[in-house]
């Protein structure tokens, strides 16, 4: 798993792809940053993650896009599934790989709050805890992008994908606040990555909203290693 | 040592691998020879375990790659029809990440320079593997094989694509491969097959039609042996003088003094034909051997076999 972990980090930062991620992110959490703390000389960091929201649904694709569906293309698949690793050490070693790149991007956050020091205390266990939140967030996003790369040969193809699931799931808040049957309205808003994320963001860690991201990781790691085993059985 | 029992391998409706058995000895060069979509790359991708098979089983040197994957697939260096290559790495960089994923416990820089040597390679070691030529890309791949000296190398068309120079050089490397690993190799080029292999098994729409050595092979696929001779004499007298002789199953006269001969092919008749047409006082004008040649009798074989299957449908 070691092996394959540090491949993939050295893919992503022998090209441009690690960096450009790291680029983009960086400057968008810097404008909000700028927009809504240092401008309006506030403290609350809490605007600038949650509008990051919405970037991350863009970067994460680009981030997991190649995982599976450029070494099914390049045929390298056969070499990782003809060595003795087991498929989850293989799913795993990419899902960290591109968890770590995502993680350099939020650690930029600990930077802001640093900047913020110079002013104010700021509010380091809401930031804290907000920043776990965000790695979880982007850790299911990984997990379910990982997942539909594995499921085509074709870069295009799974990013496009992945995008699109990563806006439903920003829909499902809008989609719960419309449905009439309190019953969707419930099971809607407590699957909601947004209302899970909330929580964190205001600093309150509560143990389901947790639980709720390490399912989805755990879940689609292991619907990526069933597409594996499918692939081989079928 | 590989022994592929019973295997079977359907696509929906369409049986790729149709009930295949071989073996192949520990020190021996198998050849794996086929007409294209015989079902060699299938065959080579379950016995690695890349696919499964839908029923059979294939045991390396005692374990089955179904109960215990990671250790047979251990004791296997695979170079499938298309290298697996990353094509941004380095090929040394590549080669250190096949070692770490193949959890080889040599040591490390010293066991890959060996490889490198082995194949040629080191001269581009730095390189970036997507700049390097269709041969040194194979092998890069052969290379990634090598790595961990397993006892079983599965190799899939190794030479296609190369020049004839680098055709020659991979055919003396398998070679020299065969006296120490046992060597399974594919191909669908009848003399290249025969030039290296010990033995050869010849698959044809998914089934084996023929398992031999490589130098009883002709005998084997043809199934007879064949003798055309040129006499001179009266034709009854001179069928009568070879009929005689031990071993011949049939005479007919194909024109004003030509004869062919059928016989068994485990006795060779040439000698009795001799005597018994010395005897007869008739004059051996021409003696040759009208067995076919090993390419043709593989062609027929591999035809015969698909019409037989399109008669099925």
């Amino acid at each position: 798993m070691l092996a394959i972990l540090r491949r993939e980090l050295s893919a992503y930062f022998n090209s441009a792809i690690g960096y450009i991620v790291m680029a983009v992110f960086y400057f968008f959490s810097g404008m909000y940053f700028y927009l809504y703390c240092l401008y309006y000389g506030s403290s609350n960091l809490t605007p600038v993650f949650s509008n990051m929201f919405m970037i991350i649904l863009f970067l994460i694709p680009i981030i997991t896009m190649k995982s599976f569906s450029e070494e099914k293309r390049q045929k390298t698949d056969q070499a990782l599934l003809t060595a003795p690793v087991s498929l989850f050490e293989v799913v795993m070693g990419k899902f960290l790989s591109a968890f770590i790149l995502y993680a350099c991007c939020v650690a930029i956050f600990i930077v802001y709050a640093i900047v913020i020091s110079f002013f104010t205390t700021p509010q380091w266990a809401v930031i804290l805890c907000t920043i776990l939140g965000m790695l979880l967030l982007g850790g299911s996003l990984i997990a379910i992008d990982i997942f539909i790369s594995a499921l085509t040969e074709s870069q295009v193809i799974a990013a496009i994908i992945s995008i699109a699931a990563g806006l439903f799931i920003y829909m499902i808040d809008s989609l719960a606040n419309i449905t009439q049957s309190t019953f969707l309205t419930g099971i809607l808003s407590k699957v909601s990555f947004n209302n899970n994320f909330m929580n964190f963001t205001y600093g309150i860690l509560n143990l389901s909203n947790f639980v709720f991201f390490v399912s989805v990781i755990a879940i689609f790691v292991f619907l990526t290693i069933r597409v594996f085993e499918k692939k081989r059985w079928s | 040592m590989v022994e592929v029992k019973n295997l079977t391998k359907c696509y929906g409706d369409i049986k790729a691998v149709d009930d295949i058995s071989f073996t192949a000895q520990s020190g021996e060069v198998l050849g794996f020879l086929g007409p294209n979509g015989a079902g060699k790359s299938t065959t080579m991708n379950i016995i690695t375990g890349y696919l499964s098979s839908t029923s059979g089983t294939v045991s390396v040197d005692g374990s089955e790659i179904l109960e215990n994957p990671k250790e047979t697939k251990s004791k296997i260096g695979y170079l499938p029809e298309i290298p697996p290559l990353y094509p941004d790495m380095t090929v040394k960089s590549y080669l250190e990440f096949m070692f770490d994923i193949k959890k080889v416990k040599l040591p490390k820089d010293e066991h890959i320079k060996e490889v490198m040597a082995i194949v040629k390679i080191s001269d581009v070691q730095d390189r970036i593997i997507k700049n390097l030529s269709k041969g040194y890309k194979q092998r890069v791949g052969f290379a990634q094989a090598l790595l961990g000296n397993p006892p079983v190398l599965i190799l899939d068309e190794p030479t296609v694509g190369l020049d004839p120079k680098q055709i020659i050089e991979i055919r003396n490397l398998i070679k020299g491969l065969g006296k120490k690993h046992t060597v399974i190799f594919s191909s669908h080029v009848l003399s290249e097959v025969s030039a290296i292999c010990d033995r050869i098994v010849v698959i044809s729409n998914g089934k084996i039609v023929a398992d031999a050595k490589t130098n009883e092979l002709s005998t084997v696929l043809s199934g007879k042996g064949q003798l055309l001779l040129e006499v001179e004499g009266t034709p009854s007298s001179v069928s009568n003088a070879i009929n005689e002789v031990y071993g011949v199953k049939k005479v007919t006269q194909t024109g004003t003094n030509l004869y062919a001969v059928d016989y068994d092919n485990t006795v060779d008749i040439r000698k009795g034909v001799f005597k018994a047409l010395a005897n007869a006082d008739c004059a051996i004008l021409e003696m040759r051997s009208g067995g076919m040649t090993l390419e043709e009798s593989f062609l027929q074989l591999t035809s015969q076999n698909q019409r037989a299957k399109g008669g099925n449908r």
